[in-house]
């Protein structure tokens, strides 16, 4: 297949950023999107330009580098999966593709496809912890957890902090990166005893970092590669309140 | 000269630990605040030490190449994490995990330090359970468990398909934690490119920032390598594209030991390559095999679909080979089976190097709901992958490059042979001799950060109360970073047509089709020219492009590459040294004659243990014997 390539190309955080046109021949459905990413730059390196920067580590979806917004679109068209999981199958022969870097003021862009998502770290940094040192837990068995409950704290547990979800909304608003980290602790009977600081503190500090709120547009929610439901935003909100009023 | 002592602590296997604890030197809280310690890698094991450490009082800095330590390659272990609790009560102890890994490792690794890993395992479930990871339950509300890599007993805790990601995430909890409370300085972006050795002590690190490319010198009183595998090797692995050996390669050059750095486990089960661009293999779980059967035609180069070939013209090889254990057997055996068939010509889609594994009868047998409950999530990350639906048709599997379990040599202490320099995780190679069981790398990382090292390395920082802080001004940071700075222009100053990625894939051929699942002398030999070759040419017509003082994956990619040359041939001469086939190494001189590998305990009963000589020199191997003193020496039997 022949695909056009529409990238955004910016050399550092400070320089002013624009669109380059590429065209790449060659490119097998069989490839991952990544791949073909790597074909470019194979190809851009040759003819003594530089590469295309973009983060990328796992490639199998799980280690939540990925940062591209493809046709407008964070992670592209495929359905609950990371950019890494995407294959070119998915576009067709002449197909025009832009790719750009997640679009919010919390990720400032770094190098071309690259932002800074250390946001993310210091929010977590803020209470997204159960506070137990080695050595002082007691025996896994002396709690029993309720199996409904723990595997909702699961799927809450999943998120591997792409940062999908501050890209897709209107807000930037960070909540459905909060709310399932708050959720997955409130959920089991280990994080109850933080519960209330860990609420607080956690959305103080997104909110200090300049992530917007929710206004229940769910754009987070569609494009979550792991699916993580907006109904961790309402219980992060319940906690929230019963924090205040506590 | 560094000596080569295992510092064993006396006595009855199951006291070792507990004995070793009691009487260790301890430094006292106050003096701890005192202490620096430098921890490179922030996966599973890493992350742990660092929390722990914090805990403790230490002054800890961390390092990562990622953006943030949460995304270390640990995230991506599936399967589960071993512990002996017994909660099935089907006859788990301490022991018995201690022997499975013994025998599953070939008798190849040290009795002492498997059964601590052993010891601690419980331990560390506790802890992990404690810090919110959301582990597999029981409709009563206890932890589920599940029998995994070919055990007689159900010891594997899980979460989904995720378990890595959810240990990981549970230290990194941990982890940042101490970084709120100041006790952990976090250093991401940065890679480690150099050890600092002063007065034969490891003081310290270069780094390069990976967004200024800038170089930093960070001074300590001793220095934690936990910085992972290095299966990158092959180029196409199961591990994460930037996974390196770096670190552990600085530490070798400067005087740390190398441990058994040919044993490199190639799982059986990952989707195979589908096109020349192919950056990576993605596993397909081992738990596969619990329900799926294995098998490629009875005809050579049958061209036909799989679901046209009839049952009669079907060869379930490992059944065949192996009717006691079948699709079940371990690792190693299931991956060298795939390789001889396909060897053979029996192979199956374009390329011929795959195998069918098959869940027909599965599904006829239990259902299809059934299997998607197991198996949902790997069967959707299947087809998104290969475009196939694996409820339709069989998958096409082919094993790859996986898990080290060569690495630094480390003594009981988990104290590589440089005073002061430690290694964890699957950066040392200490636990899992000659082939690693299932479930059992999330254990030994996770173990060793929690509760190994944050006790051994008092022993060695009670000796370091007195030591003022380190100055980075010290001279051997002066000619480290030199050195580095060095490195780094040399790689510019190349200037060629080739790409580095394009190096990368060919010494990753190189190493598959000699140092691979089969070896022989003559390839290995072979291997060894072509390496060398190959580095000559790399040096000659490299190309890095953009500049050093910017974000620039391709520098970081060349200076793993290069780093990889001198590894690759570390591994092919430790390969050629083991004249014997044990565990995930297999040479074909030393097979019996149906075809299984043969150990050969009266001439390699012993740990290889390298030094570094010199890039022109060949290193000098020293052997640290095996001494079985608790278990029977067997032959692995699967038929």
């Amino acid at each position: 297949m022949n695909i056009k390539l529409k990238i955004w190309r910016q050399k550092n955080a400070k320089a002013k950023g624009k669109f380059v046109n590429y065209n790449l021949d060659n490119v097998s459905p069989e490839m991952s999107f990544l791949e073909m990413l790597d074909a470019l730059n194979n190809k851009l390196i040759i003819e003594g330009d530089e590469p295309v920067a973009f983060e990328h580590d796992c490639r199998e979806g799980i280690c939540g580098c990925c940062s591209l917004y493809i046709n407008g679109t964070p992670h592209g068209p495929g359905e609950k999966s990371t950019t890494c999981e995407l294959h070119m199958r998915s576009f067709k022969d002449g197909h025009t593709i832009v790719i750009e870097p997640w679009r919010s003021r919390a990720f400032p862009v770094m190098k071309d496809l690259i932002v800074d998502r250390n946001a993310f770290d210091k929010i977590i940094a803020a209470g997204g912890f159960i506070s137990i040192d080695a050595g002082s837990s007691q025996d896994s068995n002396a709690v029993l957890v309720n199996k409904e409950k723990a595997d909702e704290a699961f799927i809450s547990a999943s998120c591997i902090g792409c940062g999908a979800c501050v890209a897709a909304c209107k807000n930037a608003s960070a909540m459905l990166f909060v709310s399932a980290k708050v959720s997955q602790f409130a959920l089991l009977p280990q994080g109850r005893v933080e519960a209330v600081e860990r609420v607080q503190s956690m959305v103080a500090k997104m909110d200090e970092l300049g992530f917007g709120n929710c206004t229940n547009t769910y754009a987070c929610e569609a494009v979550c590669p792991k699916g993580i439901s907006v109904t961790n935003i309402a219980r992060m909100n319940r906690e929230f309140l019963a924090a205040k009023i506590s | 000269m560094a000596k080569l002592d295992s510092k064993i602590p006396k006595g009855p296997l199951a006291e070792k630990w507990s004995k070793y604890k009691s009487t260790m030197k301890l430094v006292n809280p106050a003096n701890k605040k005192k202490l620096d310690i430098i921890l490179v890698g922030s996966g599973l094991s890493g992350s742990a030490a660092a929390s722990t450490l914090g805990e403790l009082g230490y002054n800890v800095k961390v390092f990562c190449f990622q953006d943030t330590p949460r995304r270390a390659h640990s995230v991506a272990a599936q399967g589960g994490i071993n512990a002996t609790k017994n909660y099935k009560n089907d006859g788990d102890s301490d022991y018995r995990l201690f022997y499975d890994m013994i025998k599953g490792g070939d008798y190849r690794a040290r009795e002492a330090n498997v059964y601590r890993a052993a010891e601690v395992s419980n331990a560390t479930i506790d802890q992990l359970t404690a810090q919110g990871v959301p582990f597999a339950r029981e409709y009563g509300g206890t932890l589920d468990n599940r029998s995994f890599g070919g055990v007689q007993v159900s010891r594997t805790f899980y979460a989904k398909g995720q378990t890595g990601q959810q240990c990981l995430l549970g230290a990194y909890s941990g982890l940042s934690r101490q970084i709120k409370k100041g006790t952990v300085t976090m250093y991401s972006r940065r890679e480690m490119l150099e050890l600092v050795v002063i007065d034969g002590k490891a003081r310290g690190i270069i780094t390069r920032n990976l967004v200024t490319g800038e170089l930093e010198r960070h001074a300590g009183h001793t220095v934690i390598l936990a910085t992972g595998g290095y299966g990158t090797i092959y180029y196409l692995s199961t591990l994460a594209v930037n996974s390196n050996a770096s670190a552990a390669w600085a530490a070798y050059k400067k005087g740390a030991f190398f441990g058994n750095p040919g044993f490199i486990q190639i799982h059986p089960s990952s989707i195979p390559v589908l096109n020349e661009y192919q950056a990576k293999l993605t596993l397909m779980s081992e738990s596969l095999r619990n329900d799926g059967r294995i098998w490629v035609p009875k005809k050579k180069e049958d061209k036909r679909h799989a679901n046209e070939i009839p049952e009669g013209e079907r060869d379930y090889y490992l059944e065949r080979r192996y009717p006691a254990f079948g699709n079940l057997v371990p690792r190693d055996v299931a991956s060298r089976a795939a390789k001889e068939r396909c060897d053979a010509g029996y192979g199956v889609g374009d390329t011929g190097l795959a195998v069918n594994l098959d869940f027909k009868d599965a599904i006829a047998k239990q259902g299809k709901k059934a299997i998607e409950d197991k198996y949902g999530n790997l069967f959707e990350m299947y087809e998104k992958i290969t475009g196939i639906n694996p409820y339709d048709e069989p998958m096409r599997i082919y094993p790859s490059g996986h898990y080290t379990m060569g690495g630094l040599w480390v003594d009981y202490e988990l104290m590589t042979t440089i005073p002061g320099l430690f290694a964890i995780g699957e950066s040392n190679f200490s636990d899992h001799g000659a082939n690693r069981l299932g479930a059992s790398s999330l254990m030994q990382c996770a173990g060793d950060g929690y509760f190994v090292i944050s006790n051994t390395i008092g022993n060695f920082l009670s000796g370091e109360i007195r030591t003022p802080k380190i100055s980075t001004d010290a001279p051997e940071f002066e000619k480290a970073e030199k050195d580095v700075t060095g490195k780094i222009k040399k790689l510019f100053a190349v200037n060629g047509k080739q790409t580095v990625t394009s190096f990368h894939k060919r010494l990753g051929k190189i190493m598959w089709d000699y140092s691979g699942m089969s070896r022989n002398e003559e390839g290995l030999k072979k291997a060894l020219k072509f390496i060398d070759e190959l580095k000559e040419e790399f040096w000659k017509d490299v190309k890095v492009p953009g500049t050093n003082n910017e974000i620039n994956q391709e520098l970081e990619k060349a200076g793993r590459v290069a780093d990889y040359f001198g590894l690759a041939k570390l591994i092919v001469i430790d390969a050629l040294n083991r004249g014997e086939s044990c565990g995930a190494h297999f040479r074909e001189e030393s097979q019996t004659p149906t075809g299984e590998a043969k150990r050969d305990d009266a001439n390699y009963s012993y740990v290889s243990v390298w030094e570094y000589k010199g890039d022109e020199q060949e290193p000098q191997l020293r052997k640290e014997a095996l001494n079985y003193e608790f278990v029977e020496v067997k032959e692995r039997d699967y038929k």
